[in-house]
């Protein structure tokens, strides 16, 4: 059997691929947004990125419902968005086999919190299994659609970072064409008007209890006796430091995060001297077992805060908005997608003296969770401007296609939904598009734009630099006129940094651009007061 | 081959997650079990990636806890610096003498440490130190961008992996077109010159 190397994602889109998944859907976000890029080179299945979670949800409900196997891709926070799907399709159930990725940001590697999804699966009633390294990522995908199927249910997969971004050894199998389930009407299961969902809740228990039995059966769940002196319940990619750091240790390894097995658990708990749970974030698996009157040890040993690791402190520190940061220092309140629009028209309704409330959002945010939030500005006729950062892509994630793109997720081209015109189209009275890279005319435009009674829509545009770099060569420093007055360094450009050369009267620095990082920009230009900088000549 | 660690550190743009992705490979191309993992969240251009990739018959966890690394492979100066803990007293640095200085050494809030401080730091740790001037000779290559086969080459001169294998790899990860350049590079980062 061929064995190759893939991370948790990529094996997820395998086991997607392997296991008769015909329909795809996601919106985009580290760290989940690989398993649909990869979905997408299977010429087998139909992958598209929705605008948003909810979207993306919502269709994937339709596709098992209408009788094909299918998968929804999101990262944790999404799930948010799309909780309300979660919950109504758990009453509902689906037909073919509906898999739910969350993937997990323990550590908020690109995050605005920790949350642990695993309350997701008890809250809305609906399984979840948490893979430990890609092989079980793969064989996961294939068990979720089966139990899916089995016990009619979506079912959450649990990703996180780590075993979503780590490689691991995956045997490969081959794909299983899983032919489309008949559509049958049937309103009392799928319309969940109070007198048919009463009926579904009781269904939904009995549900629960089946699968409590199945997580006492499945070998997913498994036990590995070694010494009894310590016994550990572990799950995910916490198995797996455990295993390194405890190698003698006997193990109670979970599979399936909810429902959990009791008597397994008890049955452990009975045979170990000393029992403890390592999971990272949430005391999960250690409030069940408490709840059995079992006497554990959890979370006063190991944190609920941040990643694990096998090492102790990790300082690398990955700030989810640039912008809030030096050099930029831009922005005053960062809360999830789409919420700066809301938030500053909060800001403006409070008023605060001599501030005026700026939204910005970036383009694909805009058509993910915007539109409603602008809806309500003119609605409500709130002084806000809103600029819209429009460079032409999903940038933060890596580069996904949205309205805005005109382009789709396995390659078709239609027509570009113009930001502008939806704006206009909303009802805002001033729309102005500007280029994002001549400062004068931005600073002229954000200027009037502030001092409007009513919503601005102001649309900062230029194409993201890592999806087409722009058709200059590098910029130079032209040495005897930089006396290294700082202003091009407080643009924040990764290209350019301080020379060797300092200016004889001031004694600082001399400006310097490396040419590797430099995209052409030109930004840095309209910075220079000097006539210090050198455009990059005109790529032939 | 027993329990082998590798820590991989380098800027964004740096090419850090091929060059740690051929070295998983490899492990894998030889037998071995391997695993690698890495955070990439926001390093696309000037923030900074690490990868552990771990080679063994079989191996649990993805990430090498400090001071088990056996072979360290740092792209820049002050990252081969600030990460150097992870290493295993007496293992091995390959360090590329390149700097790129971070934003707020630019902005001028901190400084960035000469290389005597980086060397008198490194060698707290161990004294097999192998320095390359990975971009000056990828410059003489005529590609900046095979500095990491350059110190994929360093790696395996110093390692008991036949330089077939590692070429092996190497060449079925980079695209055809840039196959011989990069098998130059492995072989003139092998020399050390």
């Amino acid at each position: 059997m061929k064995k190759v190397l893939l991370s948790g994602n990529e094996a997820v889109a395998r086991g997607a691929w392997e296991h008769g998944v015909s329909i795809a859907t996601a919106y985009p976000g580290t760290p989940s947004t690989e398993i649909l890029q990869n979905i997408a080179l299977y010429d087998e299945i139909y992958a598209e990125w929705a605008t948003n979670e909810k979207v993306a949800f919502d269709t994937a409900v339709g596709a098992a419902y209408a009788g094909k196997r299918t998968l929804v891709a999101m990262k944790h926070v999404g799930l948010n968005v799309a909780s309300e799907v979660l919950f109504y399709s758990s009453y509902t159930g689906i037909d073919a086999g509906l898999v739910v990725i969350t993937a997990d940001d323990p550590g908020m590697h690109s995050s605005q919190n920790e949350q642990d999804n695993r309350r997701y699966a008890k809250f809305a009633k609906v399984p979840m299994l948490e893979p430990a390294d890609s092989q079980e990522a793969k064989e996961f995908v294939g068990l979720c659609l089966e139990l899916s199927e089995q016990f009619d249910t979506p079912v959450l997969l649990r990703m996180t970072t780590r075993t979503s971004h780590s490689k691991a050894a995956v045997t490969l199998g081959e794909r299983q064409e899983i032919e489309q389930h008949p559509y049958k009407k049937d309103a009392s299961k799928r319309a969940m008007i109070p007198l048919y969902a009463r009926r579904r809740h009781v269904i939904i228990e009995e549900r629960t209890t089946q699968l409590r039995q199945w997580a006492e059966e499945t070998d997913i769940n498994r036990v590995e006796m070694d010494d009894t002196s310590l016994g550990i319940i572990t799950a995910g990619i916490a198995y797996q430091y455990a295993k390194d750091i405890f190698p003698n240790a006997s193990f109670l390894k979970l599979g399936m995060a909810w429902p959990m097995p009791e008597k397994r658990i008890r049955d452990f708990a009975n045979s170990v001297d000393r029992l403890i749970v390592i999971e990272e974030l949430e005391p999960f698996i250690e409030e069940k077992v408490k709840q059995l009157g079992i006497k554990v040890e959890g979370k006063t040993i190991f944190p609920i805060t941040g990643e694990f690791t096998p090492e102790v402190v990790r300082t690398s520190a990955i700030n989810y908005a640039l912008g809030v940061l030096s050099p930029l220092d831009a922005a005053d309140s960062l809360g999830s997608m789409g919420s700066s629009i809301g938030v500053a028209m909060g800001g403006s309704l409070a008023g605060i003296e001599n501030k005026k409330n700026i939204a910005i959002i970036g383009d694909g945010t805009f058509f993910h969770s915007g539109l409603s939030a602008l809806a309500s500005a003119v609605y409500n006729q709130v002084p806000v401007t809103i600029i819209v950062v429009d460079n032409r892509t999903t940038g933060m994630t890596g580069h996904q296609g949205h309205p805005g793109t005109g382009k789709t997720l396995q390659g078709n081209k239609h027509e570009e939904v113009s930001i502008a015109n939806v704006a206009k189209a909303l009802g805002v009275h001033h729309v102005y598009e500007v280029d994002a890279r001549n400062l004068k005319k931005m600073e002229q435009t954000i200027r009037q734009a502030i001092n409007l009674d009513e919503p601005v829509v102001v649309v900062a545009q230029t194409v993201c630099v890592f999806v087409s770099s722009h058709n200059r060569e590098a910029y130079k420093i032209i040495l005897e006129n930089c006396n290294g007055c700082t202003l091009c360094f407080r643009i924040g450009c990764p290209a350019i940094s301080k020379s060797e050369e300092r200016d004889q009267k001031t004694d600082r620095p001399k400006a310097w651009i490396d040419p590797v990082m430099c995209t052409g920009c030109g930004l840095c230009l309209d910075v220079c007061a000097r006539q210090a900088i050198e455009e990059g000549e005109v790529k032939s | 081959m027993k329990k082998t660690n590798f820590f991989v550190v380098g800027v964004g743009g740096q090419g850090t997650l091929l060059a740690s992705n051929i070295i998983a490979e490899t492990g894998l191309y030889i037998g071995l079990d391997a695993k690698k993992s890495e955070v990439h969240g926001m390093a696309q251009r000037g923030g900074i990636v690490t990868s552990h990739i771990r080679w063994d018959e079989h191996v649990a966890s993805p990430l090498c806890e400090p001071g088990t690394v056996d072979y360290f492979i740092a792209q820049e100066m002050l990252e081969g610096m600030r990460w150097i803990h992870f290493l295993k007293p007496g293992g091995t640095v390959i360090i590329s003498h390149q700097h790129l200085p971070p934003t707020s050494t630019v902005l001028g809030s901190v400084v960035y440490p000469s290389d005597e401080e980086i060397m008198t730091k490194l060698k707290e740790w161990t004294d097999n130190i192998l320095m390359i001037d990975a971009a000056g000779i990828a410059n003489k290559l005529g590609n900046l961008r095979v500095s990491n086969s350059i110190l994929i080459g360093a790696l395996s001169s110093v390692m008991d992996v036949s330089p077939e294998d590692w070429l092996a790899v190497l060449t079925s990860r980079v695209p055809a077109r840039h196959k011989e350049i990069n098998r130059q590079a492995f072989l003139a980062g092998r020399a050390g010159k």
